[in-house]
């Protein structure tokens, strides 16, 4: 399937529309710069205006090419990786070429160097944003690993296989689809946790789930959906809908004695995706179901391997309601 | 023809059919009858008693009250019914939960499994004192409740709502704002089973740590030296606190305030 983001996959550009990218280009170029006038001046006062006078010749070409590069993001990504690294080079050279114009050869060499060293540049951030994607993929891995041990809980297939069984007499219809929807569910949940899925596949695979355990749990499970507003076709990571509800199952309505009620919602709002999950708050008596946290920072890690610094998941108790809360930004598939 | 009494808790509705149906279906070998059925441990407490059963099929994870410390109320009844536990753990999980010393089958049950087990817990004497033992052991917590039980009743006793508990010869009161209880359980294994619940202020008196509000001190007088009392929240009453347990009862309260 086509990836956009920031892949896990070794040989991708980097995400230009990520901020934790752009921050990082920003930061290391000045670096340069700040390198570049240690070793040129001696003294500290004289450094600094050295640095002030090169950031006017280096920021413009910067600023413009990540702007640029920005609103090219997903048609770059349709080039391979050496020809995407090229095309970026040249957005800035470009850039440096044009400044060189407009503001005139300060320093001596002409254009040629000026070209140069912005290639040298484009080229060092190029190789500290791979280097960075490569030192990330171990914890990828080990993050679809937790994933996969974290997000089946034996004791909810073992109850369905349960609720199943006492169907097949009595309703073998219902017993039927009750089984193809644990079948789909497990496709997913066996599935590689490193892909990206659309909203729409995410959000039936959640309303499969919510099928079996409303079989299991007959009313005292009353769920809510406000899809209305959901971006069918937004792009999140795999499986980090269906744990947050089965969460909400298990420690929201399980315990409890009364009726449940779980929300779902998810919504735009301009170019963010906010999801939003809500169950009862049910204070944890000792001894009982150890909590969730495992599960919260395993899906905070792998939106964070997505979208690095773009993505957010809160969870607090609001009176008796426990909620989680997560934003992504908005992303369909490169066309 | 001589039934064997099976009492049904399951909270899932399923599950109760599907066992109903084993039962049926094994009805050839071992005859059964269903005689009641509950969808939480408060449900079982109600109905269980006046059910006569001789077997109970117990559903570990249940709402309100789990299984293990159910069964632990329910010893102490003088027709306590065999107990088998029914769970979706794992063996994994049963073995960290040291289940092992239980009866247990596992979700889903199978027929001959179910039999065996029947026809084990029917030949077997109710639990009694071993058995509560072991239960104890399997309880992976302090338990949510005090039973009170009356020959073939039980009473159930918050822990969250006793605010004082005094040991008097072989009896424990426990005080609540609607009224006291007594039972009969040591006060020594209540401390530690309580640990982070209650606070002993006195040689014969825990207090709940939670609705400690202050301290008097009390001007002595006669034969009483002056000592200090502790103030709860809901209750007038004021407990003397020993001079031996000043130290930790006060810090308590500090701990509280952080």
């Amino acid at each position: 399937m086509p990836s956009i983001r920031q892949n896990p996959y070794p040989e991708a550009l980097p995400d230009f529309r990520n901020l934790g990218i752009t921050a990082r280009a920003l930061v290391a170029v000045n670096l340069l710069a700040l390198i570049a006038a240690l070793l040129a001046v001696p003294e500290w006062t004289a450094m600094m205006d050295a640095f002030v006078m090169r950031a006017a010749r280096f920021e413009p070409p910067l600023i413009g090419s990540l702007a640029l590069l920005y609103a090219l993001a997903p048609w770059l990504l349709r080039f391979a990786y050496w020809s995407g690294c090229a095309l970026v080079i040249a957005v800035v050279l470009a850039f440096a070429a044009g400044t060189h114009a407009l503001l005139g050869d300060v320093t001596p060499g002409g254009i040629a160097r000026t070209l140069v060293l912005a290639a040298a540049c484009a080229a060092f951030v190029l190789a500290y944003l791979r280097l960075h994607t490569k030192a990330h993929s171990p914890a990828l891995a080990e993050a679809r690993l937790q994933a996969l041990q974290a997000r089946i809980r034996p004791h909810f297939l073992f109850n369905s296989l349960n609720a199943v069984l006492s169907l097949i007499r009595h309703d073998p219809k219902r017993a039927e689809r009750t089984l193809e929807d644990l079948a789909d569910l497990f496709r997913a949940l066996m599935s590689d946790g490193r892909s990206l899925a659309r909203l729409a596949d995410e959000v039936s695979l959640i309303e499969r789930y919510a099928a079996i355990e409303q079989l299991r749990l007959g009313e005292r499970l009353r769920m809510s959906w406000e899809l209305d507003d959901a971006p069918m076709d937004a792009m999140l990571p795999a499986l980090v809908l269906q744990p947050l509800l089965e969460n909400a199952v298990y420690h929201g309505v399980e315990p409890g004695t009364g009726v449940g009620d779980v929300l779902v919602r998810i919504e735009r709002r301009g170019d963010r995706v906010k999801v939003r999950i809500e169950n009862p708050w049910i204070v944890p008596s000792a001894g009982s179901r150890p909590g969730n946290h495992m599960a919260l920072d395993n899906i905070r890690e792998r939106l964070m391997l997505f979208f690095d610094d773009e993505a957010r998941l809160e969870s607090r108790v609001d009176g008796d309601r426990y909620q989680v809360d997560i934003e992504i930004p908005y992303r369909t598939v490169a066309a | 023809m001589n039934e064997l009494r099976v009492f049904i808790a399951d909270d899932e509705a399923p599950a109760r059919a599907r066992l109903r149906e084993l039962l049926a279906d094994v009805s050839g070998e071992l005859a059964t009858t269903v005689v009641g059925e509950a969808a939480s441990g408060l449900e079982v407490i109600e109905r269980l008693p006046a059910s006569a059963a001789r077997i109970l099929l117990l559903d570990i994870q249940m709402p309100g009250m789990g299984g293990i410390e159910l069964a632990r109320h329910l010893c102490a009844l003088e027709n306590a019914p065999a107990v088998i536990f029914v769970t979706a753990h794992d063996r994994h999980a049963v073995e960290a939960f040291e289940l092992n010393a239980l009866d247990y089958l596992m979700k889903p049950v199978r027929a001959d499994r179910l039999v065996a087990a029947l026809r084990k817990a029917r030949g077997s004497t109710p639990a009694g004192a071993a058995g509560a033992e072991r239960l104890e052991r399997a309880a992976t917590g302090a338990r949510e409740f005090f039973s009170i039980v009356d020959r073939n009743r039980i009473a159930l006793v918050p822990v969250s709502d006793v605010l004082i508990l005094k040991a008097e010869l072989k009896y424990v009161t426990l005080r609540t704002k609607s009224g006291d209880h007594l039972i009969e359980e040591p006060l020594v294994s209540i401390e530690r089973e309580f640990a982070d619940r209650f606070v002993r202020v006195h040689r014969n008196c825990l207090v709940a740590r939670a609705a400690i509000r202050g301290f008097e001190r009390t001007a002595g007088g006669g034969e009483e030296d002056p000592h200090w009392s502790v103030v709860l929240e809901g209750i007038e009453e004021r407990m003397p606190v020993s001079r031996r347990m000043w130290p930790a009862v006060k810090a308590v309260l500090a701990e509280g305030k952080q």
